[in-house]
């Protein structure tokens, strides 16, 4: 067997030279025929009524081949902007969801609300137009918070949503979670938000919009992570083309942190507007763009409540949260702080109790879904926080308190609805405190304090949810898509091995590991094998990557679909060779008779197979099988992350001394992906929890508009990260994969944050733990 | 980015003239005017480029001062071996400006003439009592720097060197702006026979200031010990990364970690 490229291979990854010596191909380097630039005029301000547009001095820019509004595009009855999951609140009542329009018609409701676009000859020519347009506003009193949306009399930004609000939401059980925190021996409260952030994937959203009119056909190139799941929203729901009139490209794509999952004005309007100007128009987004119209991530505000009985046991947690979802209802937004939030309440922990009511409003500003972890961040965030609170108020060490309250035994239901499958959760917490030589602690502060310095250790022990999800259970919730995975594997009839699948790739490096898969089990070498995806013309279909699903979810389809060919291979071979079907194995790049010398070398197999001369009476001919994959439950990666820093108490600064990771991730596939992915989700991370924050004035303007403002987190902000895998497998799905893409961005913030409670003695303050937010928490 | 035409003339006497167009400016290393040219907040007619100017290039040191010609980049400020001999201070002020790439294309009569609040070259001249050179005039730099963005400088008229009078002793501190890396507040302390300077970019509304209050304390005592408390934090600069009390405090920090330094 090659086991060096097999399952659990440490392989580089075969699309590194590529993408390191700029020989990728992104969105913005195709290019065609005649093309055309769009540039959209966006709302300076973050609430007003659009008053009137005049478009004449615009127009006679040199160039401009055409500038739409609002008006017209709904006139061509464009749809109105979806969210795909229905979240009903406590009352029985439908989520108030208001109307959003690809570009504006009559009101604007945050800064960067498209209102018109430019369609030119060059990008200059559109930008000089754009200028040109004057746009009329009549300005609207502003909401930027939470606190601004429920104050008393505060303006209404959607005439669907009284009082801003989108849904009033719970799970669990109320009663029986506040009689269990009346009858405890103590109870812990904690008051924390979760800051908001931006995403910034190194790659700028860009679409490039091309329409036959001979054909009467449109092709979209763009940065999407589920461009199929894009062609059906933007058929089925925004009347653009037809699903069989329309085909996606999305093809490199550099980076999407889920921001790329939705289906944004940009595409919708620049599908439209090439069949309408009889032009392709290509749309780049330049880096402020991309602050102030990529959907956001977080922003919520959190009060909990945990009680703990003489045992230091919990007896119940109870958690009000509220978020901000911005404008307007992003695809996937309303979710994130629901289904993909309050059901990872329990944590590591077996807690009987737990009742969690949210409750979301629109603000002025940036619509707000998923970012990276997409809810399960911010549950961890406060779940953690609150178990070191608790441990420092209980007076026993916070790894103590997690002990004693470990969820043991498998299959565990949670109070709030998920039922975990498998973990193991002392194994990672020995694990890391023993990477982490927590035993060693105490002399390292007592040298940090000798040089004036104030050291502190904080843990995280981490669970979340992956491989979204069982179809029939997500629909059950409100979801408007099944989420299972589809996967074809074609064998050439010269042995090569094609897999189309539905994940998209923009950075995980499926093209390696779902190669990896194929390698173990046609025992083939990698270059043999091509993972071919990001295209609804050559893959029937897919629901794409996010969610860390891609593992647990796309390469389960892979698999099914590869026990599919396996059959018919040794069906052919048994046949072929005279031999039982039972007696067949596949080994060494071959077809062989096990303890015989007889066999079929691989491509005599695929030769066999297209031929068709020599196959058993009843087989079809070739050598194509698909697969659809629904999966069986959620996965539940967990861990523990212990993160050490030292604070210069002068100053506020801190210092990341060191960050060790263990994880559970189920089967590993590749290591060296593995621990990429891991590294990058610390450094989001740890963005998150010192460096990122995405701060909105008064009147609604994004102050951390720029990377002169907005702090990402930078090669020397960081140690060398401990990293170490431990694995249980999940009994799920089968090749026991769990999903790795987010656990490091959702473990990491309340490490370091707890980290820097501990050095500091207070935990009065909130993330991002700048340095000036250190020095006031240190200075009251 | 607009258009514009783009001219690059070989002598100061050539850019003056050529100055004279309406809405043309000078672009030296091009670190502040590039970028806000892309964003399309300035819109030159005409961009008068002073890297073609052989007259105003290099470093010499006399006996007790030094002169760094305009279109000096900081990246041969910093590497330059007879500079650190003689003022190390002054290298490694210029080895910390933004990165590699702004090093590389940097000068300091670009700094120098810009004066932005968080630029770290304005706060040597002050730290040193330097004089600034123009095609009209000699300025010391008390007169020269007059608030943000603001310069003794006139129409037609462009920087072409600075002397910086050599300290026995002194140090640069910056505390870096999260986001930018830009001083938030850096503070460049010289001591001098005839007292101590200390210069303060980053940190104020009305742009590099001397904290005269550590002057005189410092010099009557040079130690860390010796620094005054913070000054007040009235006038100073309060933005999302630093309230103006921060900012305050963070002067009397880095003022003590540049007396220590030096």
């Amino acid at each position: 067997m090659p086991k060096d490229t097999g399952i659990g291979a440490p392989v580089p990854r075969t699309e590194d030279m590529r993408f390191t010596t700029g020989k990728g191909r992104y969105t913005d380097d195709f290019t065609c025929m005649g093309l055309h630039y769009a540039y959209f005029v966006r709302s300076p301000h973050a609430h007003a009524k659009v008053t009137g547009i005049d478009k004449s001095a615009a127009e006679a820019v040199p160039g401009v081949v055409a500038i739409y509004d609002g008006h017209e595009l709904t006139g061509d009855g464009v749809g109105n902007l979806i969210c795909g999951w229905g979240i009903t609140s406590k009352d029985g009542t439908p989520m108030n969801m208001g109307a959003w329009s690809a570009l504006a018609t009559n009101t604007v409701r945050y800064v960067g609300d498209a209102v018109a676009v430019v369609i030119a000859e060059s990008l200059e020519a559109a930008k000089d137009a754009a200028e040109m347009v004057d746009v009329s506003y009549e300005e609207l009193p502003v909401v930027v918070t939470v606190a601004d949306a429920t104050a008393p009399d505060a303006p209404q930004i959607h005439p669907e949503a009284a009082g801003n609000q989108i849904y009033d939401w719970e799970i669990g059980d109320e009663a029986a979670t506040d009689a269990a925190l009346a009858g405890a021996a103590k109870v812990v409260e904690l008051e924390i938000t979760n800051n908001r952030l931006v995403p910034n994937p190194m790659e700028p959203r860009a679409c490039m919009a091309q329409y036959d009119a001979g054909q009467d056909h449109l092709t979209l190139h763009t940065t999407s992570q589920n461009p199929h799941v894009a062609r059906l929203v933007l058929s089925a729901f925004y009347q653009i083309a037809p699903e069989h009139k329309l085909r996606v490209i999305a093809p490199d794509v550099g980076g999407g942190f889920g921001s790329k999952i939705y289906i944004y004005p940009e595409e919708i309007v620049c599908l439209w507007a090439a069949r309408k100007a009889g032009v392709p128009v290509k749309w780049t987004a330049d880096r402020t763009e991309a602050f102030i119209t990529d959907a956001h991530g977080r922003d919520h505000v959190s009060t909990a409540k945990m009680g703990f009985d003489a045992n230091n046991k919990i007896v119940g947690f109870k958690v009000d949260t509220q978020a901000n979802l911005g404008a307007y209802m992003s695809l996937f937004s309303s979710s994130v702080p629901t289904y993909l939030y309050a059901t990872l309440l329990s944590g590591q922990y077996n807690i009987e109790n737990i009742h969690c009511n949210v409750k979301t409003y629109y603000t002025n500003t940036v619509p707000v879904d998923a970012y990276r972890g997409a809810g399960r961040p911010e549950a961890c965030y406060l779940i953690e926080r609150m178990m070191e609170k608790s441990a420092k108020e209980l007076g026993v060490s916070p790894a103590e308190l997690r002990r004693t309250n470990f969820i043991q035994e498998f299959p565990h239901q949670t109070p709030v609805i998920m039922a975990y499958d498998i973990g193991d959760f002392n194994a990672t917490l020995d694990a890391a405190e023993a990477a982490a030589d927590v035993a060693g602690f105490a002399a390292r502060k007592a040298a940090s304090e000798a040089a004036g310095k104030k050291r502190g250790i904080g843990y995280s022990c981490y669970i979340e949810a992956c491989g979204i999800a069982p179809s029939k259970a997500v629909g059950s919730l409100g979801a408007g898509v099944g989420l299972w995975e589809s996967a074809e594997v074609r064998v050439n009839p010269v042995g090569s091995v094609e897999v189309l699948t539905g994940s998209h790739s923009h950075g995980q490096g499926h093209e390696t590991t779902f190669a990896q898969l194929v390698s173990e089990r046609l025992d083939l070498p990698l270059d043999n094998i091509k993972i071919v995806h990001g295209d609804t013309d050559a893959v029937q279909f897919g629901m794409g990557t996010y969610g860390s699903r891609s593992g647990a979810v796309g390469m389960s389809a892979i698999h099914k679909a590869l026990d599919k060919v396996e059959n018919k291979v040794k069906k052919i071979a048994a046949h072929v060779l005279e031999a039982a079907e039972s007696d067949i194995v596949i080994e060494g790049g071959a077809v062989k008779v096990e303890g015989t010398d007889k066999q079929m070398l691989w491509h005599e197999v695929g030769l066999a197979a297209y031929t068709a001369h020599n196959l058993p009476d009843d087989m079809e001919p070739g050598l194509k099988e698909g697969a659809f994959y629904d999966p069986t439950n959620f996965t539940f990666p967990a861990g523990t992350y212990i993160c050490e820093v030292e604070v210069d108490p002068d100053t506020g600064v801190t210092t990341v001394e060191n960050f060790t990771a263990a994880d559970d991730f189920g089967q590993v596939i590749n290591p060296l992906i593995v621990g990429g992915q891991v590294h990058g989700g610390i450094a989001q991370g740890v963005g998150q929890a010192m460096l990122e924050h995405a701060v909105y004035d008064d009147d609604g303007q994004l102050q951390s508009a720029t990377y002169m403002d907005y702090t990402m987190p930078r090669a020397d902000d960081l140690p060398s990260f401990q990293v170490s895998t431990h694995e249980t497998f999940c009994p799920g799905n089968p090749l026991g994969i769990k999903g790795c893409g987010e656990a490091g961005a959702i473990g990491s913030p309340p490490a370091l944050v707890n980290a820097v409670i501990d050095a500091i003695g207070t935990d009065n303050i909130q993330m991002p733990v700048t340095p000036q937010a250190v020095w006031k928490a240190m200075n009251g | 980015m607009y258009d514009f035409e783009y001219v690059k003339p070989g002598s100061v006497a050539e850019a003056v003239t050529a100055l004279q167009a309406e809405d043309a400016m000078p672009i030296s290393g091009g670190q502040t005017l590039l970028p806000t040219m892309k964003a399309r907040l300035a819109q030159p007619t005409k961009l008068i480029d002073l890297s073609g100017m052989t007259d105003i290039t290099g470093i010499s040191i006399a006996m007790d001062s030094v002169t760094i010609k305009a279109a000096t980049r900081h990246v041969d400020v910093e590497r330059s071996a007879e500079l650190r001999g003689v003022f190390p201070a002054l290298a490694d002020l210029a080895g910390g400006i933004g990165d590699p790439a702004v090093r590389n294309r940097g000068t300091i009569g670009g700094s120098v003439a810009n004066n932005d609040p968080a630029a770290c070259y304005p706060s040597a001249c002050m730290g040193t009592g330097a004089t600034i050179h123009t095609n009209r005039k000699q300025v010391v730099a008390d007169e020269f720097f007059q608030g943000m963005f603001d310069t003794a400088l006139e129409e037609g008229e462009i920087v072409t060197g600075v002397t910086f009078p050599i300290p026995s002793r002194a140090n640069y501190q910056k505390f870096l702006q999260p986001a930018s890396r830009f001083a938030m507040v850096g503070v460049f302390v010289a001591q001098y026979a005839s007292g101590v300077r200390v210069g303060v970019t980053g940190a104020s509304e009305s742009g590099v200031f001397r904290w005269s209050e550590a002057e005189a304390a410092l010099s009557a005592n040079y130690s860390p010990d010796a620094v005054p408390p913070a000054p007040s934090a009235d006038g100073m600069i309060g933005d999302i990364h630093g309230s103006p009390e921060y900012r305050a405090h963070l002067v009397h920090v880095m003022t003590k970690r540049a007396v220590a330094g030096s």
